[in-house]
């Protein structure tokens, strides 16, 4: 209150210059900021509704647009890269059947040359079988005819030894009747 | 001498306003410690909740600015 | 009397200035002369500044348009893409008209706030003219668009049907006591944060001389002092983007309820 008596440009400065109470409250200053804020924020509002905000908008957008697009072409070309393996694939399968096919086949020739040779061995085998029975048997016959006429003989000479006197045909029989006893 | 006394008051008083930031603190930390218990035990819904709790805060912490204001208007303004 | 008081402490003290309400002070740029209403101020100075500075964020930064945005180009996406949820979240989608103007009003309490922080800087958003003006402009305008938007219905704010019939009408005093309430507290709640932390930094900042009057009780104080000022200017760069999160908030809040009347 003391100051109001002194003379200065405002009642709200002391006259050094420092503040009478609140400068906040001097309403002889209210008018003046007003008026700035005012113009303050009218220009703001000017500059963002017609620079700043649409065009961030529009590049916030543009990003949007360019990601979605990147995203796509991604997809795209992992949907290319499945076909792709999914081809792959397919062709070693193909790959690996068909080389199951070889060897199934050559399998099948290789056993039909080996069961061809193993039979014409085993004919072989059978032909030389029978021919080496039949020369056994034909040596067994001609030793049984040797042994007949053997003791033919023997038994003639021992029956003449012994003074029966006896023919041939009746000793041949008689050994005969012997082999086969 | 009337002046002074006067001046002592408006002091005085201008301190005992300045108890309601205690108020203010405390409230505070109620919304925050509340909304931080809260968060814990279902953090998937804390993300949402932190515009309500800075609400909360800036009502809470007005109360306070208020009794501040009072002191300085005790003070300076008297 | 109040200059009184400052005097009085002053030689009090034995040699302290406190002059905490100064920096407050709305001064003519060129000359002594009075202030009248288009008077340039620094008040104008920083406003000025304020606008060059959102220019700076929001257009020039911006200006390269990029795909892969710069550091400054980030900073004016993260606002837009802030305030554009914001705006949506809170307010809902039929809010979206008016988010230039709630971007204005953020852009504008942001940038000041943090120009104020600088020292030696005059704080325009610690003087309650400039923002009793934001929130009456909001206030007027929320009531506005609730009116043209509901007609009478917009009145059902205050008329909460879920409640009893019997506190209804107390209720309804209530919410419209409440509801005038709204540009005081929204607006003092922006000013008193700014203009306390502002004080609160000068009160300590008188007390850092102490050392050349008193050594013995300086030796502790001044330290102290200016370890607070310190912490004080931390949490003041912290509440000078949280103040202007909530007034823009509130401002959404109070949006909503003028679009969405019904509870």
């Amino acid at each position: 209150m003391a100051t109001e008596t002194h003379q200065t440009a405002s009642a709200c400065l002391t006259p050094e210059g420092g503040a009478v109470g609140m400068p906040q409250l001097c309403p002889e200053w209210m008018g003046n900021q007003i008026f700035w804020l005012v113009v303050t924020l009218a220009v703001i509002f000017f500059i963002l509704s017609r620079i700043a905000l649409p065009r961030i908008a529009a590049i916030l957008a543009d990003r949007q647009g360019t990601i979605t697009g990147d995203l796509a072409r991604a997809e795209d070309l992992k949907a290319k890269a499945a076909e792709a393996e999914e081809a792959y694939n397919k062709a070693l399968a193909d790959a690996r059947a068909e080389a199951q096919n070889i060897i199934a086949a050559t399998k099948a020739e290789i056993k039909a040359e080996l069961d061809e040779a193993s039979a014409k061995a085993d004919a072989e085998i059978a032909a030389r079988a029978a021919e080496g029975e039949k020369k056994i048997a034909e040596i067994r016959a001609s030793a049984t005819e040797s042994v007949k006429e053997v003791a033919e003989a023997t038994a003639l000479e021992l029956v003449a030894v012994m003074g029966i006197d006896a023919d041939a045909k009746t000793v041949g029989s008689a050994v005969e009747a012997g082999l086969k006893g | 001498m009337e002046g002074d006394v006067v001046q002592m008051g408006a002091y005085i008083g201008a301190g005992l306003a300045c108890t309601g930031m205690g108020g203010a603190a405390v409230g505070v930390g109620h919304v925050v410690g509340n909304y931080l218990s809260g968060a814990l035990r279902n953090p998937s819904a804390a993300g949402g909740q932190v515009a309500t709790m800075f609400i909360g805060i800036a009502f809470s912490e007005a109360l306070g600015i208020f009794s501040f204001l009072v002191a300085l208007l005790l003070m300076f303004a008297v | 009397m109040a200059t009184e008081a400052a005097h009085g402490a002053e030689h009090g003290e034995g040699g302290l200035v406190f002059h905490p309400m100064d920096q407050f002070i709305v001064k003519p740029l060129f000359g002594d002369g009075p202030v009248g209403t288009f008077t340039v101020t620094n008040v104008t100075l920083w406003m000025a500044l304020t606008v060059l500075c959102v220019i700076g964020l929001l257009v020039l930064s911006s200006s390269g348009r990029a795909t892969v945005p710069g550091r400054m180009q980030s900073i004016a996406e993260l606002a837009y893409g802030f305030i554009r949820k914001m705006v949506e979240d809170v307010a809902g989608k039929d809010a979206l008209p008016y988010f230039p103007y709630i971007m204005t009003l953020f852009m504008f309490i942001v940038v000041s706030n943090f120009l104020g922080l600088l020292p030696l800087a005059f704080t325009t958003t610690s003087h309650i003219a400039v923002t009793a003006v934001m929130a009456v402009a909001v206030f007027v305008a929320v009531t506005v668009i609730g009116f043209v938007k509901h007609g009478a219905g917009f009145l059902g704010l205050f008329w909460i049907s879920a409640a009893p019939l019997p506190l209804r009408p107390i209720l309804a005093l209530i919410e419209v006591i409440s509801y005038f309430v709204r540009p005081v507290s929204h607006s003092i709640r922006l000013a008193g944060n700014m203009m306390a932390g502002h004080a609160v930094i000068k009160v300590f900042a008188a007390f850092t001389p102490l050392i050349t009057i008193s050594v013995g009780v300086g030796i502790l104080v001044t330290p102290l002092s200016i370890v607070a000022i310190s912490a004080i200017y931390a949490l003041e760069v912290l509440v000078a983007f949280i103040q202007a999160y909530v007034f823009t908030i509130l401002t959404c809040v109070y949006l909503k309820d003028a679009l969405h009347p019904h509870h």
